[in-house]
């Protein structure tokens, strides 16, 4: 029992941990495929290091919501990041909270975000809410789409049964599963403001959805909301890898060679989709504003059709 | 037959219907006759499959049709049409991509509710295929009723036609000159409206059919 619970504590300080890394390698294998020198890896380290030490500049009429949404949205999205099993399955606090639970957790984090945005009246601030909140009327249903398809099809909402079933003689191939990971993919991309959806890399005001809600935001806030997002990227790659390529992971009963087996397939497994992250944003070019709502639709539809699929699979087994 | 052949079979004819909705939402005249290409592969791998699992050579030949003339010679020649046409730069005015989706939804929903009951007697395959076929079909009929554009009505009509194959494949015993005779009834379709393409275009300098109507005097 204590054991599971190490291994709780020990995965919450790994994503921790491991989150800005994440940052940075996609960072640099953006820019080594743009042949780009690019910066360090552990330049996210480096930079939310100074953004703590740096002195916090808040605007005049700033409320209370404006210094706490960053706390919030930071200890939402690590909890939610903590949940979603990484090396091992099993894990205690995984009875009590399901996917439709880390899904809340997000669309928490998201609307306080939205709120802070708002907050100190500014237009960037603004339009940067407006924006996230239209992306999110349609991206959050999307993912509820893709989680009822993977729920129905493993019988179970909580991701460590997801995922043996997954590794089980029962899953097999199946149109729904491929329809679910596209729809995950989508809102991944989406929600974490990757290329064709927003570019995390500018300040450029067309296409500002994230960085314009938090343009107002400095210093330690600053690193916290930082943090969180890079969180937010390692939870989605985790959830992908969780329930598609769940070889290797370690059940929580096992000794210790089976969880430094876990370790090192999570990190291949985060790496290679890091990887491929990165190629399909090097590949692609930033959509119109406008075409995002049809983009997330898209992830929507294919939700829809899994879960319908899904009844036509079901007469075969 | 192992489970893994099945889902190959059931993945195929998914990939089908999810080939048509991207279909309904290329709004690009060039990229819809790729996906349109992509549709007549995806159908020719289906069908080959199913050729493979019932040992019925015949459906190779089905197979073979669906990826020579629908996969590569009707794609070429509309390519060739609409570069004629002058119309490769135009982007088609869809009626919103969103509901049109959704309706579609619905489509395939009502497909497989009908399909499923009425098919109670048959094999895996044939209710599967049915089912996927019917969706196939009437997200055709979709695009046609929501495009203005005849070359993408032209498109609506071909895969509405792929999704009659693959309904063919499922059920046995179709024989090899039926089918051939529908490949090539559709070949001749595609003769007939391509003629009347440029015909359209001569007369009303636009392939947007709602000139048409205003010719008839439908509508202001």
């Amino acid at each position: 029992m204590i054991r599971e619970w190490l291994t709780q504590l020990g995965q919450a300080a790994l994503v921790l941990g491991l989150a800005p890394l994440l940052s940075g390698v996609t960072r640099k294998i953006r820019a080594r495929l743009l042949r780009r020198q690019g910066p360090s890896i552990i330049q996210p380290y480096r930079d939310l290091l100074k953004l703590i030490r740096k002195e916090t500049v808040i605007a005049e009429n700033a409320s209370w919501l404006f210094r706490a949404a960053p706390y919030v949205v930071f200890g939402t999205t690590w909890v939610a990041a903590a949940l979603v099993p990484t090396f091992a399955t099993g894990l205690p606090l995984s009875a009590s909270a399901d996917l439709i639970v880390i899904v809340a957790l997000l669309g928490t984090a998201r609307f306080l975000l939205a709120l802070a945005g708002l907050d100190v009246g500014t237009s960037f601030g603004g339009i940067g809410s407006s924006r996230e909140m239209m992306f999110a009327s349609l991206a959050e249903p999307a993912m509820l789409m893709a989680v009822f398809t993977l729920s129905l099809f493993a019988g179970s909402t909580e991701l460590s049964s997801i995922s043996a079933y997954m590794l089980g003689p029962h899953a097999g191939l199946s149109i729904s599963l491929a329809l679910a990971l596209v729809a995950l993919v989508i809102v991944s991309l989406g929600e974490n403001a990757r290329i064709p959806v927003d570019n995390p890399a500018t300040h450029l005001e067309l296409t500002m959805v994230h960085e314009a809600m938090i343009l107002e935001y400095s210093g330690r806030h600053l690193a916290v909301i930082e943090a969180a997002a890079s969180l937010k990227l390692l939870l989605y790659l985790s959830l992908i890898a969780c329930v598609f390529i769940p070889w290797g992971t370690a059940p929580s009963t096992d000794g210790t060679v089976a969880y430094a087996i876990g370790l090192g397939a999570y990190a291949v497994k985060l790496a290679g989709l890091g990887f491929l992250l990165v190629v399909f944003e090097t590949a692609i070019a930033k959509m119109r504003v406008f075409r995002v709502p049809e983009f997330l639709g898209v992830a929507l539809m294919l939700g829809l059709l899994g879960t319908i699929m899904l009844f036509v699979s079901r007469i075969s087994r | 037959m192992t489970a893994l052949d099945g889902d190959i079979a059931h993945l195929l004819a998914g990939s089908l219907v999810l080939v048509s909705f991207l279909l309904l939402y290329q709004d690009r005249m060039f990229a819809l006759l790729n996906f349109f290409a992509v549709h007549a592969c995806v159908l020719a791998f289906s069908v080959g499959w199913q050729a493979y699992l019932q040992r019925a050579p015949h459906l190779f030949i089905t197979a073979l049709i669906a990826l020579v003339f629908k996969g590569v010679i009707i794609p070429v020649a509309l390519h060739r049409i609409v570069v004629r046409l002058g119309i490769h730069r135009t982007i088609e005015t869809v009626v919103s991509i969103g509901p049109t989706m959704l309706f579609g939804m619905a489509l395939v929903a009502l497909s497989v509710v009908v399909m499923l009951p009425v098919t109670q007697s048959s094999g895996v395959f044939v209710r599967e295929d049915l089912a996927f076929a019917l969706s196939v079909v009437l997200l055709g009929f979709l695009m046609m009723v929501t495009r203005r554009n005849a070359v993408s009505q032209v498109i609506g009509f071909m895969s509405l036609e792929n999704g009659l194959v693959l309904a063919a494949t499922g059920a046995r015993g179709m024989p090899l000159v039926v089918e051939i005779s529908v490949g090539f009834s559709v070949l001749i379709a595609f003769l007939v409206v391509g003629i009347f393409l440029f015909r359209i275009r001569e007369r009303f300098d636009t392939v947007d059919l709602q000139a048409l109507d205003m010719a008839r005097g439908e509508s202001a």
